[in-house]
């Protein structure tokens, strides 16, 4: 009897201390296994990343149209002012819509713009509006001058001045018509284009847009224009390099500091709300452009085809060096005056042509002047030569490469019309109110792609570890976004350039955090290779007893209903 | 062991004209800084120079070579890299539109990455079973495969104006002379093969614009006071040594979990472990009970 007892009891022990294995296996082992073999994941606002990923951006443009004395007729005047708003939709693909607002507002003009209008030339009256009021930023005033007035050229029906102005001449079916509204519907494809000449236009967006939607532009030229101009980014170096091929022969002087300070620090410092710059500059002696140049007994000079020029650059920009410490982009500005015996060196185009200004410049790099100073003294002369460079004409060049590279110029405008040479700064208002319209969208657009894609890296991979100052980044980068698209809506031009760079700046410091290299990659074959030799010994045992107990009180429980029955 | 040196005079057409090439220190190429420089998460004290700069209309050629295996590279020996971290870098490179179209070159055995990648990327592969060449009589090794050679010999006729196209390429290396199965992957790439320059990865040409436009500036010079212009001289050449000493790799920045690389215990340690406790307790509490779990 007594064995049978102790065979129970001893049973009962044996099941009581698997079980007990086995709870503490399961309630303590497998929590404490999990805790510890986690990645710190901080918390990210993924709803409010996903609704990011939707864009849907609205630009507003004020506008005023103001109509100078006989454009309209005495009587409809009396209907003035009168405020427009016309909304366009451009669905450039399925996640990005856009909405363009234009808040317009006719009226008349004062007796003080009646004056400045009466001037002999637009670009007087241009002169004479601007002291009246200054436009702010984003907005554009259009005034609509009688067809009699002389300030415009015959082919030119539309002025666009240096600051935010516009003057349209009345053309003959528009004075046909007889009530406002009639000459308001006459006037509307004029006042768009000008819209889309000075403030925002389809095609120009939907370039800023390519870091978010991919698209295949039709024609090559609009490939070149979209591939020019840098991408957006919050600085950019500007280096200027003097190249010296024989010194023995010239030395030469050129005031860089001085030039620049004159002629480009006035246009870099228009631009500080776009982005910061800064300058340097170096002299290279003994540097050769590494291309043969021809010589053209017709003209007695040396000469580069377009062809050869693509060759030039690479060998050359080994020996320019560059700022080490930042990482922004760089335009590379050179001047190369040729050595004596391959002087004067000229480029010709794809024409044969030769070019006046005697440069060419490469997109998103810089660009490359020839200067002849062949010009500056007599063959018998004592070699070395001293030979103080015109840096008017040399800055005159860079300026013109420095406006396309940054983007500031881009397609001619359309025929009629006349635009004003850019003033003294290099850089018309208008042309920054585009520059900053087009920066502001591509920000937001490469913001909300960095932000969701990271998003969706970060989901992926279930092993990167994400610290709590990626948290942070993404967190301030979304709401720097909404607040940028806030800022459009409502027309703020300046504030929302200003939250796009700080958007960008944050989803970039997230992106590349060095912290979010995924090397914890592990295939699943090698994850068994791991825990079996671990986990499996111990859990056989716990196994195979808890089955037991399980066979014998299903045993049992089938005793009882057989005793039962 | 020769870490390289060998193969200079045979790669040096690859990378001359190269823009960017990572390979400047032996020691410094490792999966984790290739895998940096590619997705660009790099300190922020990295030097420009070690950066890949690139942006959405850059091509870039990788070559890489060593051995290999069956979904996976090795770098240096004492490493590997597998083809899905390998995907999953190229995809984030597309994400962030830091290519333009991407050739991947590489020259190990079984290089065939065949099931990568489901993503749409630009990438053209061109891979290589690979098999040795004549051995060097001096050393008595093989240091150059056939590839490598037949590939060479090929680039060595491009000069910077060439036509030759992708097509060309492909047919270098047949089965014949190189005993080996090249392999090529295209359906990730968007335009025809035939119509893409290997210039467009090989060579150094730029695309240029003549400029036509210049600003009439008729403002003169403002004069900037400082001390030099007493003496005009041209400004001193600016001095930008960019440091490689050879010996220091690019350091790695210290991630959250403690690195895999201290001492692992022997295999079978933990096997034994496991064996040693489950005899200590059959011996404490008997044989018998070895039916409550059996």
């Amino acid at each position: 009897m007594t064995e049978m007892a102790t065979t129970e009891v001893e049973h009962r022990r044996g099941q009581l201390a698997a079980l007990s294995i086995a709870a503490v296996v399961i309630v303590v082992g497998v929590p404490l296994w999990w805790k510890t073999t986690e990645t710190y994941r901080a918390w990210l606002p993924v709803s409010q990343i996903q609704e990011l990923a939707k864009l849907e951006l609205q630009l507003s443009a004020d506008v005023e149209v103001v109509f100078a004395r006989g454009t309209v007729p005495p009587e409809q005047q009396k209907k003035m002012p009168l405020t427009q708003t016309q909304e366009e939709d451009h669905a450039v693909d399925e996640d990005t819509a856009l909405k363009y607002r234009y808040e317009t507002r006719y009226r008349t003009a004062t007796v003080m713009e009646e004056d400045a209008l009466n001037k002999p030339t637009a670009a007087e009256a241009d002169l004479a509006l601007h002291m009246l009021s200054e436009s702010p930023c984003g907005s554009l005033v259009i005034y609509v001058i009688p067809e009699s007035s002389s300030q415009l050229p015959q082919d030119a029906d539309v002025y666009i001045g240096q600051r935010r102005t516009a003057l349209l001449r009345v053309v003959e079916q528009m004075r046909a018509a007889k009530t406002l509204e009639q000459l308001l519907h006459h006037l509307q494809p004029q006042i768009k284009q000008v819209l889309r000449v000075m403030s925002f236009s389809r095609a120009d967006i939907t370039a800023a847009l390519s870091d978010r939607v991919r698209f295949h532009p039709g024609s090559k030229e609009s490939v070149a224009d979209s591939m020019r101009a840098f991408k957006s980014s919050p600085g950019y170096e500007i280096t200027f390099s003097l190249l010296n091929p024989d010194p023995k022969s010239h030395r030469l002087y050129w005031d860089i500091e001085g030039a620049a300070q004159t002629y480009i620090q006035p246009l870099l410092t228009k631009m500080s709300p776009v982005a910061n710059f800064s300058i340097d500059s170096q002299t290279l002696h003994y540097t050769m452009l590494g291309v043969n140049p021809r010589y053209d007994a017709s003209r007695g000079a040396y000469t580069l085809n377009a062809d050869s020029l693509a060759h030039v650059i690479n060998p050359v920009e080994a020996r320019l060096g560059s700022n080490a410490a930042s990482s922004n982009p760089v335009l590379n500005f050179l001047l190369y005056v040729p050595d004596a015996h391959h002087s004067p060196l000229y480029i010709q185009d794809h024409h044969k042509q030769e070019v006046p200004s005697n440069a060419f410049h490469s997109p998103r790099w810089g660009g490359i002047m020839v200067y002849n100073v062949d010009g500056y003294y007599e063959t018998e002369a004592e070699f070395p030569v001293d030979i103080n460079i015109n840096m008017a004409k040399v800055m005159g060049v860079f300026l013109a490469q420095l406006r396309l590279l940054l983007g500031v110029q881009s397609s001619p405008p359309p025929t009629g019309f006349l635009v004003a040479p850019c003033g003294s700064t290099g850089l018309a208002d208008w042309e920054l109110d585009r520059l900053m319209w087009s920066r502001s969208v591509e920000n937001i657009a490469t913001a909300t792609t960095t932000i969701t894609s990271l998003a969706q890296l970060l989901d992926q991979i279930g092993n990167i570890v994400i610290n709590d100052n990626i948290a942070e980044q993404v967190s301030s980068a979304v709401a720097s976004l909404q607040l940028a698209v806030a800022e459009l809506e409502a027309g703020n031009l300046g504030f929302a350039l200003q939250f796009s760079k700080e958007a960008i700046l944050a989803s970039e410091k997230a992106f590349f955090d060095p912290s979010l290299l995924h090397l914890l990659y592990f295939p699943d074959d090698q994850k068994f290779a791991i825990y079996i030799p671990l986990f499996l010994p111990m859990c056989v045992p716990i196994l195979l007893s808890l089955l037991k107990i399980a066979s014998e009180a299903r045993q049992k429980r089938r005793e009882k209903q057989a005793k039962k029955d | 062991r020769f870490q390289g040196d060998q193969l200079l005079p045979y790669t040096h057409v690859l990378l001359q004209n190269l823009l960017f090439s990572f390979s400047s220190g032996t020691q410094s190429v490792t999966v984790e800084n290739f895998l940096r420089v590619l997705t660009g998460r790099l300190p922020p004290s990295t030097p420009r120079s070690k950066r890949l700069l690139s942006d959405d209309r850059s091509n870039i050629l990788i070559y890489l070579t060593g051995h290999g295996g069956n979904g996976f590279l090795k770098f240096q020996d004492s490493e590997e890299i597998s083809n899905v971290e390998l995907a999953d870098a190229f995809e984030q490179m597309w994400q962030k539109r830091r290519y333009n179209e991407l050739l991947f070159i590489i020259d190990t055995c079984q290089g065939s990455f065949g099931n990568l990648f489901k993503y749409n990327l630009n990438i053209y592969f061109f891979t290589l079973f690979v098999f040795q060449h004549q051995p060097d009589l001096a050393i008595g090794v093989h240091l150059m495969d056939r590839y490598t050679f037949y590939l060479l010999e090929f680039l060595e006729d491009i000069h910077p104006a060439s036509k030759a196209n992708m097509n060309d390429l492909f047919k270098v290396c047949p089965k014949s002379q190189c005993v080996s199965t090249p392999g090529h992957r295209t359906d990730l790439f968007q335009r025809d093969p035939a119509s893409v320059l290997i210039t467009d990865f090989f060579g150094s040409v730029r695309k240029v614009e003549i400029t036509t436009e210049t600003v009439n500036l008729t403002d003169p010079i403002k004069f900037i006071h400082t001390i030099t212009k007493l003496h005009p001289h041209p400004d001193p050449p600016l001095l930008l040594f960019l440091l490689h000493p050879p010996s220091s790799p690019l350091l790695p920045v210290s991630p959250q979990k403690p690195k895999q690389k201290d001492w692992h215990p022997p295999d079978g340690f933990i096997l034994g472990l496991w064996t040693l406790i489950l005899m200590v307790f059959f011996q404490t509490y008997g044989v018998k009970h070895l039916k409550h779990i059996f």
